[in-house]
Formats: C-alpha cells, sequence, structure tokens
C-alpha cells in the first residue's frame, strides 16, 4: 500500500504527463505481479463493489474524528470530495501500514459481508493506522471512481514502456470482463491466450472534432458522411453462438439489450459489429431522453420493451469471419457491413444501417447536417474511405462535424460547490428561465467558463447569497449567461417541462439584465416537431 | 470571565471597519476614516486614506512601504495607549512580521480583535500570545476540522528536499507564496547549502524593509540583466500573481511549488497546476483556533472571515455565544485569487 500511495502521491503532484508514465512505469517495475493486476485494475475502473455505503462511512468517520456529523458534512462539501474529507479529519497516524495494495483490496471485498459493527471497526482501525495519503488512497479504494489525472490510455502507455509489449495490443489485452481477484498478471498481461479473447470488444476508434472548416479536409470524394447518432457507442461481439454487447465505457450490457439476441440467428460466429444503440419507440428514431429509461436498468420489463425498443445503427465491422480486419480500408470493411446487412435485414431485425450520404462537393454535405435535427441525429461523422479502424482518440481520419448547439439565455439562479479541481468553488450551477412573471428552472450547467470567470462568479456567489440549504445557495437574479445544449425534447420529468442534452455555459452574457433573459415559450418552440 | 449585559457592544460593525464608539477609533477599517488601528501589513487589514494610522512599531515601515506617505505612530506589545478613557494595547498576533492583536478595555470590559493569527512559532514574527477577554473577535480563514498544519520544520523539509530533487535533475525551483509574510518565512528556512536565493521584485522589495527586523539569507533580485545560467540550480521566490507571466520564462527548465494552507485540498493544488503544493499557512488551523479562544477565556466570540457561519455554529454547540459578522477582510484567499496586494508592487 506504501507503494502505491506513493505512487498517486507523485501523480497528483505533478501536471506533466511525461513524469506520470514515468512514475507508473517505475511502479510497474518495482511492485509484485499481483499488485500490478490491482493497479491496473483500479486505474481502468474496475474497482470492488463498494463494500460500506457513504452515509455510513460519513458517520464512521466524524466519529473517529470526534465531530458531529453535521460539522463533517459541511466539511465534505467544501472539500468535495469524500475520501479526501476522510483522510484530512481524522487525526494522522503514527506509523505507516505494512500491507500490500492486494492485501488491502481482498479485505474490502471480504467487508461487503459483513456486519456493521464489523465494518466500523475495521475502517477505524484501518484509518487510524494509515497516513494521510495511505488513508486517502485506501478510502478512494472503497468508495470507487478513482479519478487522479491517469487516463486508461496513459497507464497502457506506462505498462507498455514496462513490459516491452506493444500499446496497442495491451488495450486489447485489458479490454472487456476480467476479475483482477482470479487473474495473474501472467495471463492477464504476458500470455497469449485465445480463450479468453473470446468476449473480448477491440479498443474503440473515437473522433475529434473537426477544426475549422471541412473544405480543409480536400477532395470530398476521399471521405464518407454519415449522420452522428446520438445513441450508445458500442460493439456487438459474436463468436462461439454467444453474444456480447460492449458500451463504450468497456461496460458489458449485453442483458440490457435482449433485443439484440435476434443477431445469433442470422449473424455468424467471428463478426464484430461497430454502431450505436438508439431507442426506437413508435418505429422511429427517439431521442436521448427516450434511452435514458433503458440505460439505468439491469433487467427490462416486457412494458418497457414494448414501449422503448432500441436498435443498433451498425456503421462498421471489426471483425468478419473470425478474422481482426481493423487494418482494412474503411471502403472494404463498409463493402462486407453493407451485403450482411443486405443479407438479414428484416422489419423486425433491430440491425439498422448507418446510411452514408452521397455527395460531390462540401456545399451539399454542409446542407446534410442542417438536417441533423430532423433526422435526431447531432451533425455528421467525416471518415475518410481508406482509414484503418484505429486504437483510441487519433487525428487524421476520423471527424465529428456536430451542428451548432442551439442556445438560450438564462437566469442564475443556485450555486453549488464543484468537485476535484473545483472543489471549494462554486462552479456548479442552475439556471432558470421566465414563465410569466417566474423564473422556472430549466437546466443545470457545470462547465464552459474559464477558470478566471468560474472566480468571479464564485466570489459574486459568496457576496450575493440570499439564501442556503445545505450546500446549495440561492443567489440574487442577476447574472445572464447564455447555455448551449445539443438537443431537446419534451420531458414530463422536469418543472420546465423540457429536457436539454448536454447543457453547458456558452458565455457569460454580462451586457444582458434578467429581463432579458428568454422564456420556457421560447424554448418550446425549439422542440423539433 | 462573565460578560456584563450592556446596551451596546464595545466594538461594532459597521459599514467602514471595526468601530469603537467611546473613542472613535476604526480597527482595520475598509473605507477611509479619521482614526485607524491597524493589526498588520496585509492590503486587506492596512488600507489607503486613513487620517491617521496607529499600529505596532515594526509594521510602521511595512505600511509606508504599501501607502507611502502616512500619518502614523508605532506603539510596542504591551503598551498601553487611551483614546477618550479608552484603553488600548496590541498583542502579538504571530501571523506575520508586526503583525498585533488589539486589546480594548472600556468600564471594566475587554474586547480583543485578533486580526489574522497562528499559534505556531514561525521563527520569524513575535509568537502569538493569548489575551484574557470578555469578547473574541476571531478570524477563522481556516475553521474547519479538515485543516490541521504539520510542524513548520517539517514543511521546510519537504520543501527544500523539493529544491534539492529539481536541483538534481537540473531544474529550477519557483516557490509561490504572497510578498509580505510568507515569503520571508520561506526565506528564512531555506537551505543555502543548497545553492542560491533568487527573489521577483515585489518581494524583493518588501523583504528590503523587512531585514532590519528578521536575520534573513542573502537573496538576488531577478532583473531584465539577470543571465539564466545564473539562476541555475536555484530556488526563486516570485508573488501567485507571476505564475503563468512571461516572467518565469527566463526560468526554465523550471518546477513549480507553492506554500498555502490551500494546499491542503487537492483541488487547489490542481487548480493552481502547480507541481508541489506545501501546507503552510499564517493563518491557524481548526485546533489553533479553538485553543486560542480558549486560552482567551472569553465568553462571547465574533467570527469574521472565513468559514464563519460553519465555525460560529461549533462554537454555539459547544458553549460559547458566537455569531458572525461581514467584513471585508480576506486571509488567505487573497492568495489564491491574486489581486492588489502584488499586483502594486509587481512593477
Amino acid at each position: 500500500m506504501e507503494e502505491f500511495a506513493a505512487l498517486i502521491r507523485e501523480l497528483d503532484s505533478t501536471n506533466k504527463t511525461t513524469v506520470k508514465v514515468a512514475a507508473l512505469t517505475r511502479y510497474f517495475q518495482r511492485v509484485p505481479n499481483k499488485d500490478k493486476v490491482w493497479a491496473i485494475a483500479i486505474l481502468s475502473h474496475r474497482r470492488p463493489p463498494r463494500p460500506v455505503n457513504t452515509t455510513l462511512l460519513r458517520t464512521f468517520a466524524a466519529e473517529l474524528a470526534n465531530i458531529p456529523l453535521w460539522l463533517f458534512e459541511e466539511s465534505y462539501h467544501i472539500v468535495g470530495d469524500l475520501a479526501e474529507t476522510i483522510a484530512l479529519v481524522i487525526p494522522p497516524a503514527e506509523e505507516s501500514s505494512e500491507k500490500s495494495l492486494t492485501q488491502y483490496l481482498e479485505e474490502i471485498i471480504d467487508l461487503k459481508a459483513a456486519t456493521e459493527a464489523d465494518k466500523k471497526e475495521y475502517l477505524h482501525e484501518n484509518w487510524a493506522a494509515l497516513n494521510y495519503y495511505e488513508r486517502f488512497v485506501f478510502t478512494k479504494l472503497i468508495t470507487g471512481s478513482f479519478r487522479i489525472g491517469v487516463s486508461q490510455k496513459l497507464m497502457t502507455r506506462a505498462l507498455s514502456k514496462a513490459t516491452d509489449i506493444d500499446e496497442d495490443v495491451l488495450a486489447y489485452k485489458l479490454m472487456g470482463d476480467w476479475d483482477p481477484q482470479k487473474i495473474t498478471f501472467q495471463k492477464l498481461i504476458l500470455e497469449e491466450n485465445e480463450e479468453d479473447f473470446l468476449s473480448k470488444p477491440y479498443p474503440f476508434y473515437l473522433a475529434y472534432a473537426i477544426e475549422g472548416e471541412p473544405g480543409d479536409l480536400g477532395d470530398p470524394a476521399d471521405w464518407s458522411a454519415e449522420h452522428k447518432w446520438d445513441g450508445i457507442r458500442s460493439q456487438v461481439v459474436i463468436r462461439n453462438r454467444e453474444i456480447f454487447v460492449w458500451s463504450r465505457g468497456e461496460e458489458l450490457v449485453t442483458d440490457k439489450y435482449p433485443e439484440f439476441s435476434a443477431f445469433l440467428e442470422v449473424i455468424p460466429d467471428g463478426t464484430v459489429i461497430d454502431g450505436e444503440i438508439l431507442p426506437f419507440p413508435d418505429g422511429d428514431i427517439g431521442t436521448f431522453n427516450d434511452l435514458q429509461t433503458r440505460i439505468g436498468r439491469k433487467t427490462v420489463s416486457k412494458a418497457l420493451l414494448n414501449k422503448t425498443p432500441v436498435i443498433l445503427k451498425a456503421y462498421d465491422v471489426l471483425e468478419w469471419e473470425g478474422k481482426d480486419i481493423r487494418t482494412l480500408p474503411f471502403l472494404e470493411r463498409r463493402k462486407i457491413l453493407e451485403k450482411l446487412h443486405a443479407t438479414i435485414a428484416t422489419e423486425d431485425l433491430p440491425f439498422h444501417l448507418s446510411e452514408t450520404i452521397t455527395f460531390s462537393n462540401w456545399k451539399e454535405a454542409t446542407a446534410e447536417r442542417e438536417r441533423a435535427r430532423e433526422v435526431k441525429s447531432e451533425g455528421l461523422m467525416l471518415k475518410r474511405w481508406d482509414s484503418p479502424y484505429l486504437v483510441g482518440r487519433k487525428k487524421g481520419d476520423w471527424w465529428k462535424w456536430k451542428v451548432e448547439p442551439l442556445t438560450v439565455d438564462a437566469v442564475l439562479t443556485y450555486a453549488m460547490r464543484g468537485h476535484g479541481r473545483r472543489s471549494n468553488l462554486f462552479t456548479d450551477y442552475t439556471f432558470a428561465l421566465w414563465q410569466d412573471d417566474e423564473l422556472v428552472t430549466f437546466a443545470k450547467a457545470y462547465s464552459g467558463l474559464t477558470d478566471a470567470e468560474f472566480r468571479q462568479v464564485d466570489a459574486w456567489i459568496k457576496k450575493n447569497t440570499l439564501e442556503r440549504f445545505g450546500p446549495v445557495r440561492f443567489v440574487k437574479q442577476e447574472l445572464v449567461f447564455e447555455i448551449a445544449f445539443e438537443g431537446i425534447a419534451e420531458s414530463s420529468r422536469h418543472k420546465s417541462g423540457v429536457a436539454t442534452r448536454f447543457p453547458r455555459i456558452l458565455r457569460w452574457r454580462k451586457d444582458k439584465k434578467i429581463e432579458e433573459a428568454n422564456t420556457i415559450e421560447e424554448l418550446k418552440q425549439l422542440i423539433p416537431k | 470571565m462573565p460578560l456584563k449585559k450592556e446596551k451596546k457592544p464595545l466594538l461594532c460593525f459597521d459599514d467602514k471597519g471595526i468601530y469603537c464608539e467611546p473613542a472613535g477609533v476604526y480597527l482595520d477599517p475598509w473605507k477611509p476614516v479619521d482614526k485607524a488601528i491597524i493589526t498588520h501589513g496585509h492590503a486587506d487589514h492596512s488600507r489607503w486614506g486613513h487620517k491617521q494610522y496607529i499600529t505596532h512599531h515594526t509594521n510602521v515601515p511595512i505600511i509606508k512601504h504599501r501607502l507611502g506617505e502616512i500619518e502614523v505612530s508605532g506603539k510596542e506589545y504591551g503598551e498601553t495607549f487611551t483614546i477618550n478613557n479608552v484603553k488600548f494595547s496590541l498583542f502579538p498576533a504571530g501571523h506575520i512580521i508586526g503583525s498585533s492583536q488589539v486589546r480594548v478595555e472600556h468600564k471594566g470590559e475587554v474586547w480583543v480583535f485578533s486580526g489574522d493569527y497562528k499559534t505556531e512559532d514561525d521563527g520569524i514574527s513575535v509568537p502569538f500570545e493569548p489575551v484574557k477577554c470578555h469578547a473574541f473577535i476571531t478570524e477563522c480563514t481556516f475553521g474547519l476540522p479538515a485543516f490541521k498544519w504539520l510542524p513548520q520544520v517539517q514543511v521546510m523539509n519537504d520543501i527544500n528536499s523539493w529544491w534539492q530533487q529539481n536541483q538534481s535533475e537540473g531544474k529550477n525551483s519557483i516557490l509561490f507564496g504572497y510578498s509580505l509574510g510568507k515569503a520571508q518565512r520561506l526565506l528564512k528556512f531555506l537551505d543555502t547549502s543548497i545553492g542560491s536565493i533568487f527573489t521577483h521584485g515585489a518581494i524583493e522589495n518588501m523583504t528590503e524593509v523587512v531585514r532590519p527586523f528578521a536575520d534573513l539569507p542573502e537573496t538576488t533580485r531577478i532583473t531584465r540583466e539577470t543571465k539564466k545560467e545564473e539562476i541555475k540550480g536555484g530556488v526563486v521566490l516570485a508573488p501567485p500573481s507571476a505564475h503563468g507571466s512571461t516572467w518565469i520564462r527566463k526560468m526554465v527548465p523550471f518546477e513549480t511549488g507553492m506554500a498555502s494552507g490551500w494546499m491542503a485540498f487537492r483541488g487547489a493544488r490542481r487548480r493552481r497546476a502547480v507541481d508541489g503544493g506545501f501546507v503552510l499557512s499564517d493563518h491557524s488551523d481548526w485546533q489553533g483556533l479553538l485553543s486560542s479562544i480558549k486560552a482567551t477565556g472569553c465568553e462571547r466570540v465574533i467570527c469574521t472571515h472565513g468559514y464563519s457561519e460553519i465555525f460560529s455554529r461549533f462554537l454555539n454547540e459547544n458553549g460559547y455565544d458566537a455569531r458572525t459578522a461581514e467584513t471585508q477582510y480576506e486571509g488567505e484567499l487573497a492568495e489564491m485569487n491574486p489581486k492588489s496586494e502584488d499586483k502594486d508592487e509587481d512593477n
């Protein structure tokens, strides 16, 4: 544990990628194999299930720190991170623990089944025996969401340096559903093992947003265009008479979309399709809001299946006849996909092709992009016809070309403190629009201002708080911001009657008075008919 | 000490500052007044425009440096001076060089205004001394149990090892700390056996003012003429406002570090985008605040800048008559959102 905590401390104390990779590489070269597996698991978000809920964690920590619970809660709102708050309020330890990272994780896994009293005893004992950083890391292992500014990509790069195995090969090995408790480093990283690969998806190829004009991309004949669908990016893997559905977050979501089991009857083994899961109520593509009703469910009721079925909008094929074809040009892969689609498509099969758009010049492509909201897409995807399917986010061959966002001017009404690097700053805002003479909440937004602007707004909020509700501050209605969002749909779950997709702050309209903010009525007019 | 139920408090808060009506004197006022008693030299406590300033004599050259030619009289710690039958005296606050608490006594009632203070002896300012009183006006910049300072010697060891490590990697070290107080505290305990210490102009100017009162190591001001090779392996003390400015380009290759109480938070460290965050504050931590209040024996506490709501609620639950008061003091916030303090000295 000492070494892992030291690693996290080192990663924490630099902003430079090269330094982070070097620290991780040294760690991978130094620690026992079992710890390596766990470190990889944690840094790729495969934490053990949370053994103690956060309410208990807070109570236990406040007790050990000998402070009232409300004071712990207030401190947590200000610090912005539960594990960090716990590490800070508990008095420092005298010595550091000798247990390894693996030992701690095994104990944490076992802790889930323990009684509440045993949980408390275990946590009190270990919190008191760990120094600040170890305690922070230990608690992070329990609370999960280990965000420390190290992407999986960085971790993979370091692992590659430590093992001399190619980065892309490692990315593939680390995909999918492996259990850090059972797997060895030998098996996970060092060995070639066909069987393990049965369910594995390929690392997703991700596009950057286009810079400048599409005209800069050159000859339109070199480019394919299709709509950019607003659902869940996923890979459907069919091998050995089994189907696996993976989301981009490398989560296995097969059970959430039972519709797709129909693919097994028509798609041959050794096929991997890349596409988008889209809601398809009433025989047409729905909104992301419709899809929300499916995302959170582990098991899906018949009623929900009928109300909001899903389809796979397929746009690429990565494996065909058991062969990895990612290096074939996109044009060739597309031919295979289209042929497959033509062979198997029926009205009932939830397998749709993401059609390519014919265009002979960029003006035509631009015109098609303007139709995006009509067809429920976010814009266009431009892919070079001769491009291979790469690993991760790479520039050059694939571009996303989104439509301009919708915008309204709204009034800041409530604020909360942010998390992570924004902890202790008021950066999470609620915005409202006019309805008759009232300001009605319509969206929350957390991003879009520069650090300097956030500091200014933060200072303003601290001076203009009218009321406090726990961590939430109701502020004087004075500031107007232009809010951008990607999509909009009617919603009975929102007070405004409208749900917006990915709202964020576009700019601070210092020139506007609150009377000039938009109305809910004007917002509703933006809903596509 | 029990407090008499009186009609009007001896010290009250108005739109200009903390006012002592029977004496006609303000303490650390934020708007121009006739007569002001000043606790210390930071910009949010010693403002421009008062007709007459009274402060500790060590602070006289400091505020003159910041405010120019003003009418100011210097006092010793413990020296009593009477204004309209109200007795005033200054006691060490341990915050920075020349910092004081103000004791106010009238008709048998004693109030103390803490200004900013810290309980640890920093080896450069006269250590904090609790003063018995009925009512205590306290800052609570770091009034949360999440703040627990490590001993200065340990933090300085960390800073010196960081410097040494950077030097061994062929890099310069830039250490940010505000120019009055923190900079000299760092300077005093930097290990000169490692290398040379360089300063930003704002810090060098202030250090020159403070040198007569503190035994400080030699420093070299960085000017346009300073050669890159001279700085190699050294440590550069700079105000936080220099971070991200073109000024620091001369120091390439470098690592940055910041010394502040806020560095206790990972979020704050990441926000400042410094490589090393060192938790070193000139304010009291949670325990320091609580023990100081206890030592005053006071019954009433008025909490000013910082986490005043939370802190006063906790005090109320623990038997004090505590409340908050709005002021325009910024405490250590000033160094996280650098404004006036360093800028007027940058040029």
